[in-house]
């Protein structure tokens, strides 16, 4: 059973946690990355953490570092490769989503050369890149636990703030708002998330779970405080589906967690069909 | 006593090497209300971003509440409508009275006041521009003219002594036009609200305006519109530069 399992084996416990916690954090703020239009920068930073993730396995095997993780070089780059995307954006002003190619590109050109030395792909690198339910660790945990607090309190602080700018950027800055250091500061927070997501649900998908919730949100919520409550619904459904499933059926999180996330869309956007039609004909 | 809120002294803009304002002098007063109009590419929209400061000053000085600009911190004295305001994503998912609510946000720091408090100001800018029934429609449902409407709320809901706009009636239909200029009207008379507006429409603005301020580079008319009206259409081409086509106003 899997209470049994839960109660008995610390890593399984460890991550169903970071599973709630990632399920509420990254709808929550994958709510403001998809109405920004900025649903690709979420893959952008995924493979910038690879390749931290890599360089960390590499480093670990090498030169037996103790106090870094793959986890640690990860959240690393990741935070590295948000600061250049951002740059980028100001650089390339006329075609702002240059900027992710560029970073994409780069992340998975390093990942290659890492995960080379660190003489090539096996089982870590396996869970790294689809998820796993026996993956985090307890000082993992309380990391993720952090990042989550962090960018939960940021969000309260700053949730007008990254709504005005959101919609109508000329206006917040108009209106007094730091609309440079508020971009940082969302950037910076994005690339926690996914550094924090991808023990659950691995570098490939861990964009899904940012956006996938809010794209079936977005089609039923009347108002934007509505979008993200709906959204954290909908990752948290499939957060839970998605692992225990895993955990029955020995398939990596990563798929269980997207696959229900994309049958929730799919059934959300058929009830709202028939709703639509009913409405019209009655 | 007149109140001086903006001075604008001797200012030139150059982007590359294309002249956009060339000694640009002038200044507005505490509860006027401004038209400052011209073509396309008159230097409109440069001169509205300098004092507003989206765009750096490159010669020349400009005051806003007594302060030069580069001092100038806006704590909700300013306010804003742009011209984009009608090209924002219409699927964004946010309702009226969420979009009115963002104007609120410069009040706002550590401490911030109850929401009930909030709603209360929301509420009531919605009910200045007559909106106030679509409070939660989503801001995409809306019509041009409606969206416009929601958008000066936003931009008063802060209580802003100068609000200054850009082409608002961009994306309005011609029925609505007047009403929308009749609603700036009573922001002006009612609450005492400064308003700069900018238009490339002479014709429709001239009958509410208390000062019309033309604009081709440098400045070639300020001053009330009743003589700019009553000047012959030779005189006004004079005035306006001889690019310009003048739209003629019939009332």
């Amino acid at each position: 059973m899997l209470l049994d399992a839960l109660l008995s084996f610390e890593l399984l416990r460890n991550t169903f946690y970071t599973g709630l916690l990632v399920g509420f954090i990254a709808p929550l703020l994958g709510t403001f990355i998809v109405v920004r239009r900025l649903s690709l920068i979420a893959d952008g930073l995924s493979h910038v953490t690879l390749a931290g993730i890599a360089f960390g396995l590499f480093m670990q095997k090498k030169y037996t570092l103790l106090f870094l993780t793959p986890f640690h070089t990860g959240i690393i780059f990741s935070i590295i490769g948000a600061i250049v995307i951002e740059n980028l954006r100001s650089v390339y002003k006329a075609f702002q989503e240059i900027a992710i190619p560029i970073t994409l590109s780069l992340g998975v050109g390093l990942s290659v050369v890492f995960i080379a030395l660190a003489d090539g792909i096996n089982t870590d690198i396996f869970a790294y890149l689809f998820g796993s339910v026996a993956a985090v660790s307890r000082s993992d945990l309380y990391l993720i636990l952090v990042t989550t607090g962090l960018v939960l309190l940021l969000i309260i602080f700053l949730y007008k703030e990254l709504f005005a700018l959101s919609f109508d950027e000329e206006f917040a800055t108009v209106s007094g708002m730091r609309a440079k250091v508020i971009h940082y500061l969302f950037i910076i927070m994005t690339a926690l998330v996914i550094s924090a997501s991808i023990r659950i649900v691995g570098v490939l998908l861990v964009s899904a779970l940012m956006t996938l919730p809010v794209a079936t949100a977005i089609r039923v919520a009347k108002s934007f405080k509505q979008t993200i409550i709906y959204s954290i619904i909908y990752g948290e459904v499939a957060v839970i589906v998605g692992l225990v499933s895993g955990y029955y059926l020995e398939i990596p999180p990563g798929g269980t967690i997207v696959i229900t996330s994309a049958i929730l869309l799919g059934l959300t956007l058929l009830v709202k069909k028939w709703y639509l039609a009913y409405i019209y004909k009655g | 006593m007149s109140n001086t809120l903006i001075n604008v002294n001797d200012v030139t803009h150059r982007y590359d090497r294309h002249t956009v304002l060339e000694n640009i002098s002038f200044s507005v007063e505490e509860g006027a209300f401004v038209g400052l109009v011209g073509p396309n590419g008159s230097g409109k929209t440069t001169i509205i971003k300098l004092m507003l400061g989206l765009e750096k000053l490159q010669k020349g000085s400009i005051e806003t509440f007594g302060k030069p600009i580069h001092k100038f911190t806006n704590k909700g004295h300013i306010s804003f409508v742009s011209q984009k305001a009608n090209s924002f994503n219409r699927g964004f998912p946010a309702t009226a009275k969420e979009v009115v609510g963002m104007g609120l946000t410069s009040k706002l720091s550590l401490l911030r006041p109850t929401t009930k408090k909030l709603e209360h100001h929301i509420y009531e800018a919605l009910d200045q521009v007559n909106m106030s029934e679509y409070a939660n429609t989503n801001i995409g449902d809306l019509s041009g003219g409606q969206q416009q409407r929601i958008f000066i709320a936003r931009s008063i809901v802060n209580k802003p002594r100068l609000l200054i706009l850009d082409e608002p009636t961009v994306g309005v239909d011609t029925e609505n036009v007047e009403q929308f200029y009749q609603l700036l009207s009573k922001l002006n008379d009612e609450l005492g609200i400064t308003l700069i507006l900018v238009s490339h429409d002479i014709g429709s603005i001239t009958t509410h305006v208390t000062d019309l301020l033309c604009l081709n580079k440098s400045i070639h008319y300020h001053g009330n519109p009743s003589d700019f009206e009553n000047m012959t259409d030779e005189q006004r081409s004079k005035l306006y530069g001889h690019d310009m086509h003048t739209i003629t106003h019939n009332h």
